[in-house]
């Protein structure tokens, strides 16, 4: 229908979402963990394909976004929200849906490397078993594509018995997305995920990134511009739980609408 | 009078962790090698092998052996799962509040009742009340409920302890809450729950108020779970304060503590492979 929009040429902040060329669309989200909110009033799309760069100071909204995105929140008990957010049309916060098949469509990578104490094999089929996959030969294909998919394959073809802890942190952050990527997801959700990795494991993780655009949507947290800058096709700015704006990343970052975004990018905040 | 100087003091001060460890360890030490200079003499196949005579004069402690094994075996093996569900229960699946402060601190005054009580309320309430007279059972489901405690407050610390982070990841994975505790979760925490169940054992070995008045104190091979029995500690007990015989006392004394290292260093032996296996 429109192609402008499905290319996110020119969805200002409050474009209208179009609901079936849209991968998510996030209406009016608000959310809190007690008395304050942390987010306020949320509206935007994600498009099928797309890097969606989430920028923001500290306590700006932008993981507690993420983590409404695929219900991790619901883990606090605190946790209240109001909006909707629709995965292809349907409200995952709907009441009877199925949070752990929504978890696998949105797969996510933490700001942490999180590898489970268990060998690099075994962190990687725990999300295919988990969802009924059996089989050693089909496990071990999985295993494969996903470590190829995550650039990790070469480093550690040979030992994939090794204890997932030994790796370096970039190579722990790279199973985190294979383990990610073997549960084939519709979207990533990437959270700060180069935040402890130096420049080398960073690239690899972009690397990856420009690649599995092609098959899904990435909605990627970050605390460095630059990378959102390099990484993302459009860019929103977060701060104090509102969105500030969201555009494409060129236009974002040359020309933002709003003076507080020019501030945070250019570094002169507060 | 004059300070002494910072490196005197230093000295002071290691010499007298140096007492303190020395003291402990010597006392620990003491006691083993005593009760095994006395009674390892006279632990002999045939002590092992045999049953006793009269009243435990002459003979052995086959029965006495098997009667341990019995009912300690059975009583963690009804209050570790029991347990560790509890803890589940109180870690993963309860929200922080009155019922689980009550059910905390009811553990924990059960940790703190002398034996001999449960005991009484054993023999009360299983042999009595509901007709299983002095029986392995009466037995073991007695210590079951004395050991409880420990495990449950044992699981829960080790549950407690796996980092956020596994669950968060298990959880982004796609596990159910069921699939995460059990699957993540319990795996993490399974050899600090293995401590529990290991001092478990060693406790329900060494009882012996309880199962005095529980399991009884026949000296015949126990051979269905309705049978009395007498266990080892029990059978030290009544030989050295009936001055039976004190060399079979002592003999009797060397089993159990043989047994309860043989335990222990088999339990830490297992749990090392599984850690080194796992991380």
């Amino acid at each position: 229908m429109d192609a402008q929009n499905i290319l996110g040429a020119n969805p200002g902040p409050h474009a209208s979402p179009h609901a079936a060329e849209a991968k998510v669309v996030v209406e009016n989200f608000s959310a809190s963990f007690g008395p304050v909110a942390s987010l306020r009033n949320i509206t935007l799309t994600v498009h099928p394909c797309e890097r969606l760069a989430i920028i923001g100071p500290a306590s700006s909204g932008k993981t507690t976004f993420l983590r409404s995105l695929n219900r991790l929140n619901d883990l606090e008990p605190a946790f209240r929200h109001t909006g909707r957010i629709l995965l292809d049309g349907t409200d995952i916060y709907d009441r009877d849906a199925d949070t752990p098949a929504l978890r696998r469509r949105l797969g996510m990578v933490y700001a942490t490397p999180t590898p489970l104490p268990w060998s690099i094999y075994e962190n990687i089929v725990f999300g295919p078993r988990t969802a009924g996959v059996t089989g050693r030969r089909r496990l071990e294909d999985i295993v494969e594509r996903a470590l190829r998919g995550a650039f990790l394959w070469e480093e550690v073809k040979d030992r994939l018995k090794m204890s997932a802890t030994d790796l370096s942190g970039g190579q722990q952050q790279r199973l985190c997305l294979a383990r990610v990527l073997a549960l084939e997801p519709e979207l990533l959700l990437l959270d700060e995920p180069c935040s402890g990795l130096d420049p080398i494991s960073t690239a690899k993780i972009e690397d990856a990134m420009a690649e599995l655009k092609a098959r899904y949507s990435i909605v990627l947290v970050t605390n460095n511009t630059k990378q959102a800058a390099r990484a993302s096709d459009r860019t929103a700015f977060f701060l104090m739980g509102e969105l500030i704006e969201i555009g494409p990343t060129r236009q974002v970052f040359t020309n933002p609408v709003h003076g507080r975004t020019n501030d945070y990018i250019t570094g002169n905040f507060g | 009078m004059k300070r002494p100087s910072p490196a005197a003091m230093q000295r002071l001060a290691v010499s007298f962790m140096w007492l303190g460890t020395i003291l402990t360890v010597g006392v620990l030490l003491f006691i083993v090698a005593y009760i095994l200079t006395l009674g390892l003499p006279h632990v002999t196949w045939e002590f092992l092998s045999q049953g006793p005579r009269l009243m435990g004069r002459e003979g052995g402690v086959f029965p006495m052996i098997v009667g341990t094994l019995w009912v300690a075996g059975l009583a963690v093996m009804i209050a570790a799962p029991v347990g560790v569900i509890t803890a589940i229960y109180l870690t993963e699946y309860t929200l922080e509040g009155k019922l689980t402060a009550v059910i905390r601190f009811g553990a924990d005054c059960l940790a703190g009742i002398p034996s001999i009580i449960f005991g009484l309320f054993g023999f009360v309430f299983f042999a009595i009340t509901l007709g299983m007279g002095l029986s392995v059972l009466s037995g073991a489901l007695t210590l079951a409920i004395m050991v409880l405690p420990t495990i449950i407050r044992t699981s829960e610390e080790a549950i407690r302890a796996v980092p956020r982070a596994y669950r968060e990841a298990g959880y982004g994975l796609g596990a159910t809450r069921w699939g995460v505790v059990t699957k993540v979760v319990l795996r993490s925490a399974l050899p600090g729950i293995g401590t529990g169940v290991v001092l478990s054992i060693g406790r329900s070995i060494s009882e012996t108020a309880a199962v005095m008045l529980t399991a009884g104190s026949a000296l015949r091979l126990p051979t269905s779970a309705f049978d009395s029995t007498r266990t080892l500690a029990l059978h030290f007990y009544i030989l050295a304060r009936e001055g039976i015989s004190m060399s079979k006392a002592y003999a009797t004394a060397s089993v159990l503590i043989v047994a309860i290292l043989a335990i222990n260093l088999f339990a830490y032996w297992v749990m090392q492979r599984f850690v080194a296996k796992v991380r």
